[in-house]
């Protein structure tokens, strides 16, 4: 299929309608707006339904009731409208229910700005909610691989019973690049198993509840949930190592639109004679902690690189276990750092580690 | 003649069914379910006439009402 | 012999945990019977709430969600509009629906979502142990009105039939009682006609029914219906608030 110019917020509402998703419900908030917008056009197109729901906290809860009863479903929202979306994760989660949600980042706290962030990070991996549950999470560097990701997203949900967020910085969802889209829509419809609310016609009713009165049921099914999870992180841990192959001076470890700056920051430098890595997790849940760890062993230094103030670092100090010396570069409230910045945080990095380049 | 079963079990001692039966045949047992609840029962069965308020009035489905023959329909329900 | 009233096959056999006297499971029996009567529950999906009837999951023969607190509403919309086909119900108390769900209940009503809401309004938060609700009664005790509910301060009952009936958009909304049996008979009428109402496909429909609430009331059951009758239903009134057949989108057509 051709390529075509695409604004991201539009491919990703494209991509859920290639992944055999047409129902979509949502509300808009700055800088995700036009997922809605295009579906709004597009869905009746595809025989979908599309709502705009009161507010986030209904939407996620309307998605609640699609996949309850069976349904491919989508809701997209940026950072504040997430948090509002919490507990209904957390019941969606609880039920086993697949659903995908795409949270186009903007600078937070609070109202924050419009501008792009990374700043959800600890949420969307670690404390998106009550309870002990796990959402898969997939951070896209470009138009083009958010559209993959959509479309992997609902296999992973439906593969797992497992609600999967794919998160973008303001940049993913605004920008507009070239993308190509698969033919046909990938895959069957979803599948109701022996769980969605059908109507009990011809066979035995179904609940679909997350309320554990008994202790040992709840102990029991918490752990299901994490059993599921394991299986999720021995199968589904994605990753690009740049320029990781033999030792190196540095390693750069960065995520999404902020890991496409650094390659262009490693590129100069590499003209210098400077030997720079660069780690970019793309499972941000399962964190590929085992393959960051080979990169780092081959490493001086590693040096995370975010649009926030310091959050996926930590899961950096996880994978090294203090084995290596970690820096951090990171801006936030919206500021993207120029490959000149980057460049100038490298050489600081640089520096400490000792590492000269060619003389310049 | 109309009579009425009550299962005795899913009884909770509320006596809605004796405020309901229009001739006052529905008492509370002196005797105790499972449950500890004075259950529901029938003390003159012969002067039941399956008007079914008891069953309506019953929050917890405990009475279930028969009859011989024709009834005399009260109401539609 | 003939069975002229049996256990509707719309309830499951299970026992409820509703206290003795407390009209929840009435309501639960005429939803059910409902249900079953009008050969509807092979294809309905209800939605229990959080709340006293939070365990309705167990008690409707029938497929079942269990919603987070207020959010029933939003997750009918998401089953209904995705399988069209299904009967969609939503059982709710006043805490759940008036309090924390207040918007998604008037957003869905506006909407005019194709499903049907049983609204249970006993005046208090039941399963929380009896909390003042957005329609605890001016001068009702609970535990956090202790002194009775200070008009001044929390604000006038909510009378949520009559704040849907103001919408625009096409709805059955009704408020009935089950405190004596002629009014559940009465009761029952309303619900089926709400249950036909969206097997027709032809509007929203809302059911608001008084319930007692014995234990939170601090009252027998007996008195409860007597404190429903005397005070609860001079200022919740019944009867039909508002009919399809009632709108009047007049004004968008040209004609006011």
């Amino acid at each position: 299929m051709a390529k075509v110019l695409m604004k991201g917020n539009e491919a990703i509402g494209e991509a859920a309608i290639r992944a055999g998703c047409v129902h979509f419900f949502g509300y808009p908030i700055t800088p995700q707006s036009e997922v809605p917008e295009y579906l709004a056009k597009r869905l009746p197109e595809v025989g979908g339904r599309f709502v705009q729901a009161e507010s986030e906290v209904a939407a996620s809860n309307m998605i609640y009731g699609a996949a309850g009863v069976g349904m491919r479903v989508l809701t997209t929202s940026s950072s504040p409208g997430i948090s509002l979306m919490a507990e209904a994760l957390s019941y969606i989660a609880a039920c086993e229910l697949p659903v995908v949600l795409v949270n186009i980042m903007r600078a937070g706290p609070g109202l924050g700005g419009i501008l792009p962030s990374q700043g959800d990070y600890l949420q969307a991996t670690k404390g998106t909610a009550h309870g002990d549950f796990d959402l898969i999470v997939l951070a896209p560097d470009s138009v083009q691989e958010a559209v993959r990701l959509v479309i992997s997203a609902f296999e992973l949900a439906e593969k797992y019973r497992n609600p999967v967020m794919v998160i973008g910085d303001g940049m993913i969802g605004q920008m507009m690049e070239p993308v190509e889209f698969p033919d046909e829509v990938k895959g069957p419809p979803l599948d109701p198993g022996d769980w969605a609310l059908t109507g009990c016609a011809g066979r035995e009713k179904r609940i679909i509840n997350s309320l554990y009165l008994d202790p040992d049921f709840a102990d029991r099914h918490n752990r299901k949930l994490k059993a599921k999870f394991e299986r999720i992180r021995e199968a589904e841990q994605r990753w690009e190592a740049y320029n990781c192959d033999g030792p190196c001076d540095l390693l750069v470890v960065s995520f999404g639109m902020m890991s496409r700056i650094c390659k262009t920051a490693i590129e100069e430098l590499k003209a210098e004679g400077f030997k720079i890595g660069l780690f970019r997790p793309i499972t941000l849940k399962p964190y590929p902690y085992e393959a960051l760890r080979k990169a780092a062993d081959k490493a001086k230094r590693i040096i995370s690189i975010e649009m926030n103030m310091g959050q996926m670092i930590e899961d950096v100090k996880l994978a090294a276990l203090g084995t290596k010396p970690i820096d951090f570069f990171g801006m936030a409230g919206g500021l993207v750092p120029s490959p000149d910045d980057v460049v100038a945080a490298l050489r600081d990095s640089l520096k400490k580690a000792g590492a000269g380049g060619k003389a310049r | 003649m109309p009579k009425i079963q009550i299962m005795m079990e899913r009884c909770k001692g509320c006596e809605r069914c004796n405020d309901a039966c229009p001739q006052g045949i529905v008492k509370m047992s002196k005797d105790l379910n499972a449950k500890g609840y004075n259950y529901a029962s029938v003390v003159e069965p012969s002067r039941c006439i399956g008007c079914r308020l008891c069953a309506i009035s019953c929050p917890d489905v405990a009475i279930e009402v028969f009859i011989e023959g024709a009834q005399y329909e009260f109401f539609a329900y | 012999m003939k069975k002229i009233f049996s256990y509707t096959e719309g309830l499951t056999r299970r026992p409820t945990h509703y206290c003795p006297g407390c009209t929840h499971g009435v309501i639960h029996r005429l939803v059910g019977e409902v249900v079953e009567e009008l050969g509807l529950r092979g294809r309905t999906v209800g939605i229990a709430p959080v709340g006293c009837s939070v365990l309705a999951y167990e008690y409707f023969n029938c497929d079942m969600f269990e919603a987070s607190h207020g959010r029933a509403p939003a997750v009918a919309t998401g089953a209904k509009r995705t399988r069209p086909n299904l009967i969609v119900f939503t059982y709710q108390g006043d805490g759940d629906l008036a309090s924390i769900g207040m918007a998604e209940i008037v957003h869905a009503a506006n909407r005019g979502e194709k499903f049907t809401t049983i609204f249970v309004n006993n005046a208090i938060y039941g399963m929380t142990g009896g909390q003042m609700a957005p329609t605890t009664m001016p001068g009702q005790h609970s535990t956090t009105s202790p002194g009775g509910r200070n008009c001044d301060e929390a604000g006038y009952p909510i009378r949520v039939a009559e704040l849907l009936s103001t919408l625009t958009t096409p709805a059955y909304i009704e408020r009935v009682a089950v405190h004596t049996p002629a009014h559940t008979i009465r009761a029952k009428e309303a619900i089926r006609k709400a249950f036909e109402l969206q097997a027709e496909g032809r509007c929203y429909t809302f059911i608001e029914v008084l319930s007692t609430c014995p234990t939170n009331w601090g009252l027998s059951p007996r008195e409860s219906e007597k404190w429903l009758e005397n005070v609860m239903m001079p200022y919740y009134t019944l009867g039909v608030k508002k009919r399809p057949e009632d709108f009047d989108g007049g004004i968008f057509h040209g004609k006011h």
